[in-house]
């Protein structure tokens, strides 16, 4: 088992199961630059709308296909139903949010539930003719590579590289209207034609991997890797790309798990895939991650209790709080008794002091005191330089020791 | 008639109870918009079946309601957890994490498809509501015999009852409901508890959707509780009428669809029905296309029009 995988991993399970996996790879990685620009564009659901609507052009075409040539399971035909329904439910959604005074939730969930709901009609009445291959169509719900032909994976293969060119020649105008479509309209774009530009990339995207993951988890492939990638880094065009290389990683696992026994589904071993590596990113990712804002969390509160034990100190006050007693003993500032150290006076008068030079900088620029975060906490001396500082410790009224 | 009795009174009775279920909550949901929290929600009664199946080993309806019922609390939970600790955007959350348990419950039920069990994806899909024949139900005098009633199919009364912990629910609460749902900054400074009744209005979300899961299948539950509730909302600037429209969006829809999956094909000459929940669905879809070309309040007021 694990050494089929190995061999599925090296791309040493026979020419089709690579081909396959490359052109999963590739359509991850689009759906994941895709997504990420959707997502920026606060619009992650609409590609949930996209790939219900295209279960009734599926069916249809399945049904004229079947009807005119005995058999349904004709790709290029199939992809391109779904396409023309997808484009009719995506059309709705946008005249809907426009015209009407429904939220976009709503007509992204009227138009998936609708439109599959008469797709599944159509399918109950395929289901009563003679039509070969039928089995081939409740593929498409979950998706199946196993059985997939050449000429199919290299298709899927070659929409999946146009697409990603695509992207990568519009990414600068993608980017503008994610962040701010005002600006870019100032500018002479025209935000209309991009956003139609930016969905129907979508739209291709799933149409395309309606094939391997099926329509109900592609949508997946547009979100999971990108909200993982944002983790990761603020930088938006790092983000899209990090998103691209997440994606390919999840169809790279997902199609060679699912080739280590028969019968094992793509796409759902991809989408938990992706999910793998998002809770990767949701847990540990330096920047946004949960342990890392825990820890952050932890350190600051350790700063302000040490601060406010020292302060305390110097004022000669008691401490009654547990955790100040024993970050103070720990840093051996106090005794075990309570009673201040020498080395622990000090440090006390120098929190006094550099409490003194912050209220002092406070007062005197307070626009600039604003745009630090936590100002009073981090030492001085690492803010401010050392003229500056100087120029503060002279203003500084005398203290009652210094008389 | 008779025939009626057997085959059909039941199956559009669910429907009807259901429909009414989704669309009463759907007002709600559609004016928050969170409508698709109904969409997540239907979606991982799938995970939550198999998991219970593979736990209890039986496909009995209580094991396969509470499976459902944990699937859609773990769903909500997680969706909070990863929007507020990951400060990842809402519905981003929700498409992440239904999405995967989805995935993980198609994965489950395929590992495990081999033994033969009566349960695939298109079942929880497209639902079973032909299924529901009442064999006793052969003449008008069925409906006051105790004997046949007692043979009446179980999810009626299942429906039933979510149906009435519903409107329960919608009826006590619909001060701090309403007040929430407008205006959440306000009615936290009021102590209405605009959390509480967040949590609340899920559950009883995730209770409709799995009273009718059974029956019906997912798809008919989204678009119950978005269709009826956003055609309405297009019709009326009143609450209260809103929900009146809705209440009868919701039978029209069922009770029209019913019967256009049923006759529809016998009219054209085909000897076939077809999927009477897929049906009630689309002929609600199209009650919401006709409120937007000819609903009377259909447009955005002020100045917010959007460009």
């Amino acid at each position: 088992m694990m050494e089929t995988w190995w061999r599925a991993l090296t791309f040493t399970l026979g020419y089709n199961t690579s081909l396959v996996t490359v052109g999963a790879m590739l359509l991850a990685a689009a759906a994941g630059m895709v997504g990420s620009f959707v997502l920026l564009r606060k619009r992650a659901l609409v590609s949930d709308a996209i790939s219900h609507s295209t279960l009734p052009g599926l069916a249809l075409a399945f049904l004229v296909m079947g009807v005119w040539q005995g058999d349904g399971r004709v790709l290029p035909a199939l992809l391109a139903g779904a396409a023309a329904s997808a484009a009719l439910g995506l059309w709705l959604v946008q005249r809907i949010g426009e015209r009407t005074r429904l939220g976009e939730d709503a007509a992204i969930g009227a138009v998936l539930s609708t439109f599959f709901a008469f797709g599944v009609v159509l399918i109950t009445v395929i289901q009563t003719l003679s039509v070969r291959g039928q089995s081939g169509l409740t593929g498409y719900l979950v998706g199946a590579t196993a059985g997939m032909l050449y000429s199919e994976a290299l298709l899927i293969a070659a929409c999946a590289v146009g697409l990603l060119l695509a992207l990568l020649v519009w990414r600068r105008d993608l980017l503008l209207l994610c962040f701010d479509a005002d600006f870019a309209r100032t500018q002479g774009f025209d935000t209309g034609r991009l956003d139609l530009l930016l969905l129907l990339l979508l739209m291709a995207v799933v149409v395309i991997g309606l094939k391997v993951t099926g329509l109900i988890l592609v949508v997946a492939l547009t979100i999971i890797p990108p909200v993982a990638a944002r983790f990761w880094t603020d930088q938006p065009m790092r983000m899209v790309a990090l998103a691209a290389l997440l994606g390919a990683l999840s169809g790279y696992l997902g199609v060679s798990l699912s080739s280590v026994r028969e019968g094992l589904p793509t796409g759902p071993l991809i989408v938990l895939a992706a999910f793998t590596l998002f809770l990767v990113s949701f847990l540990f990712s330096p920047r946004r991650g949960v342990l890392a804002s825990l820890l952050a969390y932890r350190r600051l509160r350790q700063r302000v209790h040490l601060r406010q034990g020292l302060l305390a100190l110097g004022r000669d006050e008691p401490i009654f709080d547990g955790l100040t007693l024993k970050l103070l003993q720990r840093r051996g500032h106090v005794r075990r008794d309570g009673v201040a150290t020498p080395a622990g006076l000090a440090a006390a008068r120098d929190a006094e002091h550099e409490e003194r030079l912050w209220a002092l900088y406070r007062r005197r620029y307070p626009d600039d005191a604003l745009h630090r975060e936590h100002a009073g906490l981090t030492p001085i001396g690492q803010v401010l330089s050392a003229d500056a500082i100087m120029a503060l410790e002279a203003e500084l009224p005398p203290t009652e020791t210094a008389r | 008639m008779n025939e009626f009795m057997m085959f059909s009174l039941v199956p559009l009775t669910v429907a009807i109870i259901i429909s009414m279920t989704c669309a009463l909550l759907g007002n709600f949901l559609v004016l928050r918009r969170q409508s698709l929290i109904g969409d997540a929600i239907s979606h991982v009664a799938l995970p939550g079946i198999v998991v219970s199946f593979l736990i209890t080993g039986t496909l009995a309806s209580l094991a396969m309601m509470l499976g459902a019922g944990v699937a859609a609390l773990v769903t909500v939970v997680l969706i909070e957890l990863i929007r507020r600790l990951g400060r990842v955007e809402g519905s981003a959350a929700m498409g992440v994490v239904f999405t995967s348990l989805f995935a993980l419950g198609v994965l489950l039920l395929e590992w495990h498809g081999a033994g033969g069990v009566h349960l695939d994806v298109e079942h929880a899909l497209y639902g079973n509501l032909e299924s529901l024949i009442w064999f006793e139900g052969s003449s008008l005098g069925a409906l006051f015999d105790p004997v046949a009633l007692a043979d009446l199919p179980p999810q009626l009364g299942r429906a039933a009852w979510g149906g009435l912990v519903v409107v329960a629910f919608v009826v006590v609460m619909r001060r701090p409901l309403v007040l929430a749902s407008f205006d959440p900054d306000f009615a936290a400074s009021m102590r209405a508890r605009p959390a509480l009744v967040d949590l609340l209005l899920v559950t009883l979300v995730a209770v409709a959707a799995i009273a009718a899961f059974e029956a019906v299948g997912s798809i008919i539950v989204i678009a119950m509780f978005v269709c009826p509730a956003a055609a309405a909302r297009l019709m009326t600037n009143r609450l209260g009428a809103q929900i009146a429209w809705s209440q009868g969006f919701a039978v029209a829809a069922a009770v029209v669809g019913y019967l256009l999956a049923g006759e529809a094909p016998r009219w054209l000459g085909f000897e076939v029905s077809l999927s009477a929940a897929g049906m009630i669905a689309t002929v609600a879809g199209l009650i919401l296309l006709a409120a937007c070309l000819f609903g009377p309040c259909r447009a955005r007021t002020g100045s917010a029009q959007h460009r």
